[in-house]
């Protein structure tokens, strides 16, 4: 806003909202925290905010004791992949949708989103059995398409309303000057399309990087993932928080770091549009 | 324009897409209604035949419904309360002239990044555990009995665990709707000299409300099936069987798909329910 305030009013503003962004961010801070303390120190009384010696021993010990890398791995596996197969097979459908509509455009792209609406535990047998006859229970294919088809609406949607920016006149230059479709996708749609593919990318990464009701239901032990991998921590023996918080640094760190950059395109993403 | 050639390949490179989506619609709605009509238990003789709607019935009747009913609306609502009254504030805090904003507001988007299970584990370890959570020290520190939340007040820790990760994205958005404020309205009637609630009731308030629908539906479409959480704390227990929680149960621990899928069923009209709403939302913006 560009109104002019006073210096005390900002910095009232300023000290409240540190306050409350602290207070939001804490959980977070104290579990990094804790993963660098040794088990006692975790659980000293009072707690240790700072004054600990800081050791690196839970992160060795988790990597050790866990096969921390293969779920790890699994996750990479599984955001990545189902990521990238969405947007291929999406890329084509927004592209139609946006720049050659026809009538039935608008409930098709409605039909979609009501498709995430469905509750994943009412289709949780199904989907078991289906796993179970194909054999990809605890495999990383299973979850990979999974994976996918939820997201794909949320994929369609974000592309479309990325490509719906891109002016048509530029398209049908393009096609005067004797483009053909190829051509046409491949010289002047995709550099244009790039930064928007990317923010779907990124956002689809996240979802599914945190996805925890098929990863949990669908996995074993092969596949996997790191939300899995975390949900195993919930007996606890002993002592353990300072492995848990290690543990947990590990899982979150990289998908905090995207999130960060992908915040405007969260909003976009998640409201299919609604908000802008 | 589009002409009839450009109009087939349109259709052929949305074909991938729709068919996907109309499979992992049909296919799995198609087996729920099928097993909601049968007895149907894997482990113990399979399918024993067609049984009408009396899974329908047993569900609804069965000692466990009506407390998931009353747990599911307690979480929603209680999570949808908090999330979008603090959200409000929270975003006209955020709107404000101040130093760091970015970094603010990066403070207060975090937790949403947070997986699931990792929060729920790190709030029932690490904050509300009787013995070691920090909770409980903050508690002694004043001179009170530390609480065993998930155990005492089950019901209101989950709410705040999961209100703790929703209230970021509530937050964000409405944000999102408070930057597209006409600044020079609400300065005309400062100047004017409406009090700041009055500005606040009758200008900002107004000009969210389309952003506060779309953070409810979303939201309560998302809190419907929580489960993570749930998973991870209580298992269900204290009283914090959600009708999600329900029907995992029934499917996967007991084993009896028949009863689960008919529970499946009622969750499926219940989203939709809400989904419809939102899509009406949606749609018409479509328009514009």
């Amino acid at each position: 806003m560009a109104r002019a305030v006073t210096t005390k009013r900002k910095s009232i503003n300023t000290a409240l909202a540190w306050a409350v962004g602290l207070l939001i961010f804490f959980p977070i801070l104290w579990t990094v925290l804790t993963s660098f303390k040794t088990e006692a120190q975790a659980i000293a009384d009072p707690p240790i905010f700072l004054g600990f010696d800081w050791t690196f021993e839970n992160y060795s010990t988790v990597m050790e004791r866990s096969n921390y890398m293969r779920f790890l791995w699994n996750s990479v596996i599984i955001a990545g992949g189902s990521t990238i197969l969405g947007v291929i097979i999406a890329v084509p459908a927004a592209w139609s949708m946006a720049f050659v509509p026809s009538k039935r455009t608008k409930d098709i792209l409605m039909w979609m989103l009501s498709t995430k609406m469905l509750p994943a535990v009412g289709v949780l047998y199904p989907i078991y059995l289906l796993f179970i006859r194909l054999g990809w229970l605890d495999s990383r294919v299973g979850l990979v398409i999974v994976l996918m088809l939820i997201n794909l609406p949320i994929i369609v949607w974000m592309l479309y309303t990325y490509f719906k920016e891109i002016p048509g006149e530029i398209l049908e230059a393009a096609r005067m000057d004797g483009a053909s479709l190829k051509e046409e996708i491949l010289y002047v749609l995709t550099p244009m399309a790039v930064p928007g593919i990317a923010s779907t990318l990124l956002l689809n990464v996240i979802l599914a990087w945190n996805e925890a009701f098929w990863t949990l239901n669908l996995t074993a032990a092969k596949a996997a993932p790191l939300t899995a991998f975390i949900a195993s921590y919930s007996s606890p023996e002993g002592l353990f928080y300072a492995k848990l918080s290690a543990a947990s640094t590990m899982a979150i760190a990289p998908i905090l770091i995207l999130g960060w950059f992908s915040q405007k395109q969260l909003v976009r993403g998640l409201t299919f549009g609604a908000v802008k | 324009m589009a002409t009839q050639h450009s109009r087939s390949a349109a259709r052929i490179m949305m074909a991938p897409a729709v068919i996907l989506l109309l499979g992992w619609m049909l296919v799995p709605l198609m087996m729920t209604l099928y097993f909601s009509f049968k007895k149907y238990l894997p482990l113990r003789g399979g399918d024993l035949g067609w049984v009408g709607f009396e899974n329908y019935a047993r569900f609804v009747s069965s000692s466990s419904f009506w407390p998931a009913v009353s747990a599911t609306l307690m979480i929603v609502v209680g999570v949808l309360l908090i999330t979008s009254i603090l959200g409000v504030l929270l975003a006209i805090l955020l709107d404000q002239p101040m130093w760091g904003q970015g970094i603010v507001r990066i403070l207060v988007i975090a937790p949403f990044f947070v997986m699931p299970t990792v929060s729920a584990l790190v709030w029932k370890n690490m904050f509300m555990d009787p013995v070691n959570g920090l909770l409980a020290h903050l508690w002694k520190f004043f001179g009170a009995d530390p609480v065993a939340w998930l155990t005492e007040v089950p019901m209101g820790s989950i709410i705040m665990i999961v209100s703790w990760q929703w209230l970021p994205f509530a937050t964000l958005i409405l944000l999102t709707a408070i930057q597209s404020l006409d600044s020079e309205q609400l300065e005309a009637s400062e100047m004017d000299g409406a009090p700041v609630l009055a500005r606040f009731w009758y200008i900002v308030l107004p000009h969210l409300s389309r952003a506060l629908t779309v953070v409810i539906l979303i939201q309560t479409i998302f809190l419907l099936s929580i489960f993570a959480e749930i998973f991870v704390t209580t298992q269900g227990a204290f009283g914090t069987k959600t009708l999600s929680y329900l029907i995992f149960q029934r499917v996967l621990e007991s084993q009896n798909v028949g009863l689960g899928s008919a529970g499946g069923v009622y969750a499926i009209i219940l989203a939709n329910i809400v989904a419809l709403f939102l899509m009406r939302i949606v749609g018409k913006n479509l328009d514009t």
